[in-house]
């Protein structure tokens, strides 16, 4: 019985942790849509949404209840479970990554030793959510769109991999918060700056964003997989889209921008608690994610599988010799 | 390819000047308005709604000429007229389909008496077709609202006609 009741507590606890952390998430999503809309806007000498709310800020809640309350259309063809479940799958799988990123030494959900297998593990699984959504459709333009999305994510989750074996190579650890520890001195962006350019834009492939976002190619694809989908099971997808920017956002700060840690350490700065530095390093890659979008022009297929496999890997591969080649020769490779 | 291609590919440097464009882009002046708060600026040749003016003394200005109605391209302006008491010939019916009407323009110009015109306003829609079937209660009505600015529009563009 007391041992019911100790498990029930910690159970609660976690929920409330759990809880803590995903409501401020799935707001920021909701806001950080509306950064995105605004700053393409501004680019562009528009306006933006700026109607509902203050500046337009709730203009992202105004949609997400419009489309809660806008009929869901199952295509009769369709493969029932599998289309519903993979609007779900994308967004728990967008939403479970964050249990792992430290917004400071002692504010994360789950501390494992292997957070970043963990992480790239989860992310490498969000491609299920959009095979199975445009398989499930039953449609050529979710097809196609489906299959151009796996194998643009499978190639860019390789070079996301070997330039995270970069910044392992510094670290020694595969725990998110002694990566951020270990760059306590000096961010890995200045020894690493080459590989934190190429995380940049393999982030923008493996999220879908422009210039990578052939999925979603509506001159030719429609909406790509989306393209079946309505109502809360379209937003579904669109709220697991932008949490997965935000997620790669907060990936790249933790792994090259020193995550929670202040960019410097005396006073005025240091006051300032270590998760709203993070917020900041996530919210200054974001932008730049916004303004790429306002400023590239989309890549062909076929460009895009060269600068994945012909540019990027070798060029991430080169870099983890010399990294280990450097780190080995001068004696500095990381001891635990 | 030349070594200032390779230069330009390797460091980016195409898609920094990009970004620095963009960025300088934010902070300039906006090109689009807020619509219906802000209004842009309307020619005084605008073809909008249509309206049927009076002269100062209250009388209307249309004489049943029928040159609009047969101007028309559209058809959609039907007429009928006949004699007053003092003698005068004026309309008993001006009924215009705003639905067919292509807003070409050619009524206000055929007319000799600047009674039919097309004022500023093009915020005009409704929610029933029936409301766009304008009869002559109604254009005298709208002219009788924008004369002032009726009169200004033609004495700006007098000069051009």
């Amino acid at each position: 019985m007391v041992n019911m009741i100790q498990y029930l507590h910690i159970i609660f606890l976690e929920i409330y942790k759990i809880l803590f952390l995903l409501v401020p998430v799935l707001v920021s999503v909701a806001m950080i849509v509306w950064l995105d809309r605004r700053i393409w806007a501004f680019v562009q000498k528009r306006q933006g949404p700026n109607v509902v709310g203050p500046f337009g800020l709730l203009q992202s809640l105004a949609d997400a209840l419009k489309y809660m309350f806008k009929e869901v259309i199952v295509p009769s063809s369709a493969n029932k479970v599998i289309f519903i479940l993979a609007p779900i799958v994308t967004m728990t799988l967008a939403l479970i990554s964050w249990a792992v990123i430290p917004f400071s030494a002692t504010q994360v959900i789950a501390d494992i030793n292997v957070g970043i297998l963990y992480l790239f593990a989860v992310s490498s699984l969000g491609v299920y959510g959009i095979i199975m959504g445009g398989w499930a459709s039953n449609s050529k333009y979710p097809f196609l769109g489906a299959i151009r999305s796996a194998a643009q994510m499978v190639s860019y989750e390789v070079s996301i991999g070997i330039i995270i074996i970069n910044v392992l190579l510094c670290v020694g650890s595969l725990n998110l918060n002694d990566i951020v520890m270990a760059q306590e001195n000096l961010w890995f962006v200045i020894p690493l700056f080459p590989m934190f350019v190429i995380f940049f834009i393999s982030a923008l492939a493996e999220t879908n964003r422009p210039p990578f976002d052939l999925p979603e190619a509506e001159a030719e694809l429609v909406a790509g997989y989306q393209t079946e989908y309505s109502g809360m099971m379209y937003a579904m997808f669109w709220l697991g889209e932008y949490a997965n920017i935000l997620l790669m956002c907060a990936l790249g700060s933790i792994l090259f921008l020193g995550g929670w840690l202040s960019p410097i350490e005396i006073y005025p700065f240091s006051l300032i608690p270590g998760f709203i530095w993070l917020i900041f390093k996530i919210l200054f890659l974001f932008v730049l994610f916004a303004l790429v979008k306002a400023i590239v022009p989309r890549y062909r297929y076929d460009q895009l599988m060269r600068l994945g496999w012909k540019i990027f890997l070798p060029l991430s591969l080169t870099w983890v010799v010399l990294t280990a080649s450097y780190l080995f020769y001068f004696n500095l490779l990381p001891t635990n | 390819m030349k070594i200032s291609r390779i230069f330009k590919t390797i460091f980016l440097l195409d898609f920094l000047s990009g970004l620095i464009i963009a960025v300088k882009e934010i902070f300039k002046s906006k090109k689009t308005i807020n619509y219906p708060f802000e209004k842009g600026k309307v020619s005084p040749r605008f073809r909008g709604e249509h309206a049927l003016r009076r002269y100062a003394n209250g009388e209307e200005r249309c004489i049943a000429c029928k040159l609009c109605e047969a101007v028309c391209p559209a058809q959609a302006i039907t007429i009928e007229s006949s004699e007053r008491e003092d003698g005068s010939r004026k309309t008993t019916r001006y009924d215009i389909d705003m639905m067919k009407c292509i807003y070409c323009g050619l009524c206000e110009e055929s007319c000799p008496v600047d009674a039919i015109v097309q004022g500023p306003n093009f915020e005009f829609s409704t929610e029933t077709r029936e409301e766009l079937y304008y009869n002559k209660e109604k254009l005298l009505d709208n002219g009788d609202r924008w004369e002032s600015i009726l009169a200004a529009n033609i004495r700006a563009d007098n000069s051009y006609r």
